[in-house]
Parts: C-alpha cells; sequence; structure tokens
C-alpha cells in the first residue's frame, strides 16, 4: 500500500466514528423530548458525513476542471471524471440513507423536501455529465466540453443548496420552520456529538480519496496500454 | 537624468494611461456593435426564414389544444403546473434550433469576425426576447382555451416574461454545449432539466400569487433570487463559452 499513513488513518477514523456514533450518549432534549427522532438521531453520523465528502469530492472535480481549462493536460481530465464519479456514489449513498431516515422519522422515504430535491438534483447533473462524456470520443473534445459542463453545473448547484433550504418551508433542520444552521441540527451541535462527527467527515473524506486514487491508478494503466 | 527627460517621461505615462482608458471605451463601443449587429442577422434571419418563428408558434399552439383536448378547463394550481411545464419544453424546442441548426462553418466564421464573447451575448439576449414572446403568445392562448383562473393578469405576465427569460438563458448555453458535443436536442434536455429544476420551482412558487390571493412570505426574496439565478448564468456563460468554441 503506498503512502498508507493517511489510508490507515482514514480506517481508524471511521471506526472511531462508527463505534462512538453507535455508542455515544444522545443530547436528551433534542432527541428524546422535542422530536421523535429517539436513536434514530444516529444515522446523523452517517448520512451527514457522506454529504460532506460528496461535496469535497464534487469541489476537487471542479477544481481539475478548471486546471483543464488552463493547461489541457489528459490528466486533469481524468482526475476530473474519476473524482466526479466517487462523488455521484457517494450522492446516492447519501440520498438512500437519508431516504431511510425520512421513512422513520417524517413518515414517508420520499417527501418532497428541499434538500432531498436538491441531492436528487445532484446526482442527476452528474449522470447527465457522464453521459455527456460518454457521448464524444475525440479525447481533447471531451475533456473541454465536459470540464464546461462541470464548472457551469457546479456553480448553478452549489448557490441552490446553500439558498433553496433556507427559503423554503423545510423538514430538515434549518428551513423556514426552524433555526439553526441547515445540517447541523440546530443552533448548535452538542458537544459529545461534535467529537465524533468532525473526525467522522474526515474520515469520510480521505475513504472517498482513497477509492478516487485507486480508480486513478486503474484508468492510467488502462491508458497506457490504450497508448502502447 | 536631466529634469527635462523625466519630465517627458510622466508625460509620456499619463498619455499612455489616458490612451489605454481611451481604448477600453472605444472596445466597449466595438463589443456593443458587434452584438448589435449580431442580434439583427439573427432576427432578419428568423423573418425571412419563417419556418423556424412559426414552427416554434404551431408547436406552442398545437401543445396547447392537445392538453386542452385533454385536460379541458383544469383548475388553478393544476393549470399553473401545466403553464409551467409547457414553457419548459416550449424553450427547449427554440433555443435548440439557435445552435443547432447552423452548421460548423458558419459558426467559426461569426466567431473569427465578432469574438466569442459578443457572440454568446447576442445568442442569450436573442433567445431571451424569443422566448418572452413565446411566453406571451402561450399565455395568450392557455387564458383562451383553458379558461382564466387568474386573479391578477398582469403580474402573472411579468412572471411568465421572467421565467421565459430564466429558461432561455440556461437552455441556450447548454445548446452551446450540446452542438459541439455534436449531439443534438436530446442532450441539451437530458443536461437542462436538472438544472432547471430550482428555477421551475421558484417559477411555481412565485406565480401562485397571481390566482387566488395567496400570501407568498419572501416574495421579493423569490424574485430577487430568479434575477440573481439569471444574471449568474449570463456571467457563467460568457466566461465558458470562449473554452467551447476553441478548436
Amino acid at each position: 500500500m503506498r503512502q498508507s499513513w493517511w489510508k490507515i488513518l482514514s480506517i481508524v477514523l471511521l471506526l472511531y466514528c462508527f463505534i462512538g456514533g453507535l455508542l455515544v450518549p444522545l443530547p436528551n432534549r433534542i432527541a428524546y423530548e422535542d422530536s421523535n427522532l429517539y436513536e434514530s438521531m444516529r444515522n446523523f453520523f452517517f448520512h451527514v458525513p457522506m454529504w460532506f465528502s460528496q461535496l469535497a469530492m464534487i469541489s476537487v472535480s471542479l477544481v481539475y476542471s478548471i486546471k483543464y481549462l488552463r493547461h489541457p493536460d489528459l490528466h486533469n481530465d481524468i482526475y476530473a471524471a474519476e473524482f466526479a464519479r466517487t462523488g455521484t456514489v457517494l450522492g446516492c449513498l447519501g440520498l438512500i440513507t437519508g431516504a431511510i431516515w425520512a421513512n422513520y422519522t417524517w413518515g414517508t422515504y420520499w417527501n418532497n423536501d428541499p434538500k432531498q430535491i436538491g441531492a436528487a438534483i445532484a446526482l442527476l447533473i452528474y449522470v447527465a455529465y457522464f453521459v455527456l462524456r460518454n457521448s464524444m470520443t475525440d479525447i481533447d473534445k471531451r475533456g473541454r466540453v465536459a470540464a464546461v459542463y462541470n464548472i457551469f453545473a457546479y456553480f448553478i448547484y452549489i448557490p441552490m443548496i446553500m439558498i433553496l433550504p433556507r427559503l423554503t418551508e423545510s423538514l430538515h433542520p434549518g428551513g423556514k420552520g426552524s433555526e439553526g444552521n441547515p445540517g447541523l441540527g440546530g443552533s448548535s451541535l452538542d458537544p459529545a456529538m461534535r467529537a465524533v462527527f468532525w473526525p467522522g467527515v474526515l474520515g469520510w473524506i480521505l475513504l472517498a480519496t482513497w477509492i478516487t486514487t485507486l480508480l486513478l491508478r486503474v484508468r492510467f494503466l488502462e491508458e497506457k496500454k490504450l497508448s502502447r | 537624468m536631466s529634469r527635462g527627460a523625466g519630465y517627458v517621461l510622466i508625460r509620456n505615462e499619463k498619455l499612455l494611461r489616458s490612451f489605454s482608458l481611451f481604448l477600453n471605451y472605444f472596445r466597449a463601443i466595438k463589443s456593443l456593435h458587434h452584438i448589435i449587429a449580431l442580434l439583427k442577422k439573427d432576427l432578419l434571419l428568423e423573418i425571412r426564414q419563417q419556418y423556424t418563428f412559426y414552427g416554434i408558434l404551431l408547436y406552442v399552439a398545437s401543445t396547447i389544444f392537445v392538453l386542452y383536448l385533454a385536460m379541458n378547463q383544469p383548475e388553478e394550481n393544476v393549470w399553473n403546473g401545466l403553464f409551467w411545464m409547457t414553457q419548459l419544453f416550449v424553450c427547449v424546442n427554440a433555443v435548440a434550433k439557435s445552435f443547432l441548426q447552423e452548421n460548423a462553418g458558419r459558426m467559426l466564421y461569426f466567431y473569427t469576425i465578432a469574438g466569442a464573447r459578443d457572440f454568446i451575448l447576442a445568442k442569450l439576449l436573442f433567445n431571451a426576447v424569443l422566448m418572452v414572446v413565446m411566453s406571451l403568445v402561450s399565455l395568450l392562448l392557455f387564458q383562451l382555451l383553458m379558461g382564466n383562473p387568474l386573479q391578477h393578469p398582469f403580474k402573472f405576465v411579468g412572471y411568465a416574461c421572467l421565467g421565459g427569460c430564466s429558461l432561455s438563458l440556461v437552455f441556450t448555453f447548454l445548446a452551446a454545449i450540446a452542438a459541439r458535443a455534436r449531439q443534438g436536442a436530446a442532450l441539451m434536455a437530458i443536461m437542462g432539466f436538472p438544472l432547471i429544476i430550482p428555477q421551475v420551482l421558484l417559477l411555481m412558487r412565485m406565480s401562485n400569487t397571481a390566482f387566488a390571493d395567496v400570501i407568498q412570505a419572501g416574495l421579493l426574496q423569490i424574485i430577487l433570487l430568479l434575477v440573481a439565478l439569471d444574471i449568474l448564468v449570463m456571467v457563467l456563460a460568457v466566461i465558458l463559452f470562449p473554452f467551447l468554441w476553441k478548436d
């Protein structure tokens, strides 16, 4: 295993997050008294870090797309595509875990909540990105057009998911009916939960990067074989 | 060096700075000229090759007629939803023709004489105007055929214009991307629908206020958000389009 320190770190952090997430005492008022969350609030340690790492992957993909437009190097294009791929998978996972959570707390799997809609939009955008990539065979044109679409879609998507849930009434915390930062459950996160949550975010981001580096290595080997 | 030479150097620098400011002003005027010339060209083509404009008009009329036969005269929120869905599909068809009907040689010619930035600005503006016209026509047909549940018709006219403009800006740039990929309107629709969902949601919420006296808290916020989105799309298109046309 190359450069193993951060990979081992990611495994350690993820194990810490999983075990801590299942064991840490939940804040009494928010989880048990004021809402119907009870133990399902523990999904917070799984669903939200997946979403954070999806955002991280997509942002890195954007950076490589911008780099590709400045220096049309095939490496940048491949990096952008593989990071977007991992981001899409994480987005699927985030959507599925969110739907399962919603089934137990809000009643049904799909509630037309703005954040759910935003996550579905992200999925559609990146699937369209891959359809666009596959529709072109010329490598340079593919890289350029895909990079342009990636940048365009990202800069429309990010304002949308930041602003839309705050404007409309949302079942998620932070919508118009409630206060606080959307996604962190109330005006401030309980310190015990915080101690498990942020390492978990870092662990998921490192895991996603690890998966992406493996995909990249496979892709570069394929490229090398094809260009022989 | 003597005082004389330094004095001449400073004067030259001032002259140079004021000359470059003048050049920038001149460049902006030239840009405006290009944009107006391209707009005039597009308008002339639309008037001469009548099949494009009348083709879209016929599409609007047929769609609304089929909707009328299927739904007769629906109640308010169905009316609203059908109106915006019709706008979406009309926009896809209207804008697709603007990029996908010109062949590569002519596009290259326009890019070299007018520059990428002026070209995309002219296309964005022209498609916005075209879509606003189509929105007004389809609003008229909707009111004729599908009944008139509007309480505040003039407000709705404003909303229809804003909505048509917003939809056309996004789809124009996506048509440019799809034209580069040589793929056509299907790919444009695939790329466009996810990106247009937030705007359609905002438009639906906004236009609901023109029916019964629904108090929509934050109506001004929604309108400002839509306008800000439009400006964002235009800025992104102007920045990204020069990378697209380089071949």
